[in-house]
């Protein structure tokens, strides 16, 4: 009972930590409403993490943060591996991340990751639905430029996956 | 051939393929044509290099003699690599660079698709990956032929141009041998995507208002080592560092 008590609660604090890691790229998002970590143990011994994207160069910098994460909160015994399969999707967004991102100034992924789907974001700013794409490859892998037709502002949208 | 050393030998001619075009990529930061046009081929080439880590670190774990993916990106010569020739082509003007990414991203997204069913969990996974990010390679370099090609004469020929420069490299890439062979349930039979390929290219063209290249004898040899000259001066900037200063670690 108790041993198992100790467990979770080691899990529990390793997802604390967790929720204050920050993706390197969007600090208003951590890790955990990016999605990328996939699984904490019941037994708080493992964290696995998954890339956004195969070549995002954030990768090794988010894992480092963990890793000095952990190490700070007397963790560093945690094991960390990366899961490849399943491929990392924008579903995995937290609700949480999801406005995060637009309170950052970053339209979220529709909640389909459906690559065809994606009809015109919301303007993070004004909330027009008057938007139209620049560019489908933006300032980082995992988002494309746009622009309001309405306030003429550019803004990030997170590209569906 | 052995199971292990096929094996081995196809994640390596795989990630070869996605490293080379990748730093391919890499040559047009800074002077793409457009600043948009600069973002995404740098995005492209990420998505690659990222591809080829997880594929050279598989095949350096396969022959267990403790090379992991960079000591095979760097530390090997002109020789020892298997990527496919259409890789290693100079960038050409931006139109030969769109043409040559269509049609690899063509043939690649069929290739990703199969292999993400195969019974080797690891291909598997790197391909379940790779697929999706394969879909935005083909959709850009799709759009990209069709604006070139129903543009302007100018913009017209030097898409021409750059197909029929690549044209001679595509039947390498659905040439079976000794490693696929080995590989049955593991990789698709190139030859078997070659109708996906044709009908992509078909219809692509085909909303460019271009006709298909004139066959041509086709030049093979990059899986087997045998490259043009253009890969070795590719290989001697990617290398530099790393080979001077071989401890040089971030």
């Amino acid at each position: 009972m108790i041993a198992n008590r100790l467990a979770t609660d080691r899990a529990a604090r390793i997802r604390e930590v967790l929720a204050a890691v920050a993706d390197p790229e969007i600090p208003a998002v951590s890790v955990l409403d990016l999605g990328i970590v996939r699984e904490i143990d019941r037994d708080g011994r493992t964290v696995a993490i998954t890339p956004t994207y195969s070549g995002c160069p954030a990768t090794a910098a988010i894992e480092a943060n963990i890793r000095s994460a952990l190490a700070a909160a007397d963790l560093s015994d945690v094991r960390l591996v990366t899961r490849l399969d399943p491929p990392w999707t924008t579903d995995w967004i937290t609700s949480e991340g999801r406005a995060k991102l637009l309170a950052y100034g970053v339209a979220p992924p529709p909640a389909s990751s459906h690559l065809h789907a994606a009809a015109a974001p919301t303007c993070p700013r004004c909330g027009s639905r008057e938007t139209e794409e620049v560019s489908r490859f933006g300032s980082t892998p995992c988002k494309a430029l746009w622009r309001c037709l309405a306030c003429a502002e550019p803004f990030d949208r997170f590209k569906c996956h | 051939m052995h199971r292990g050393e096929a094996t081995f030998r196809y994640a390596l001619r795989l990630g070869d393929d996605a490293l080379v075009l990748g730093q391919r990529l890499g040559e047009w930061c800074g002077k793409a044509p457009a600043l948009e046009i600069d973002l995404a081929l740098a995005n492209l080439g990420l998505d690659l290099i990222g591809q080829a880590t997880f594929l050279l670190g598989y095949a350096g774990e396969i022959e267990g003699k403790g090379r992991d993916a960079d000591r095979l990106a760097f530390h090997r010569d002109v020789m020892d690599f298997s990527n496919c020739l259409l890789v290693e082509q100079p960038n050409g003007d931006f139109a030969r660079t769109i043409a040559r990414q269509f049609l690899f991203s063509a043939w690649r997204a069929p290739l990703f698709e199969a292999l993400s069913t195969s019974s080797d969990e690891t291909l598997a996974a790197v391909a379940k990956k790779a697929v999706k990010e394969t879909a935005y390679h083909l959709r850009y370099s799709r759009e990209w032929v069709v604006r070139l090609g129903d543009g302007t004469d100018e913009s017209r020929r030097r898409l021409v141009e750059g197909l029929e420069w690549c044209w001679r490299f595509v039947d390498e890439l659905f040439e079976p041998d000794e490693v696929t062979r080995a590989l049955a349930n593991i990789a698709p039979d190139p030859a078997a995507l070659r109708p996906r390929f044709d009908a992509e290219v078909d219809k692509t063209l085909g909303e460019a208002g271009l006709d298909q290249p004139a066959a041509r004898r086709a030049v093979v040899g990059g899986r087997a080592g045998r490259h043009s000259e253009h890969l070795g001066h590719l290989l001697a900037e990617m290398q530099f560092l790393p080979r001077a200063y071989p401890e040089a670690r971030w």
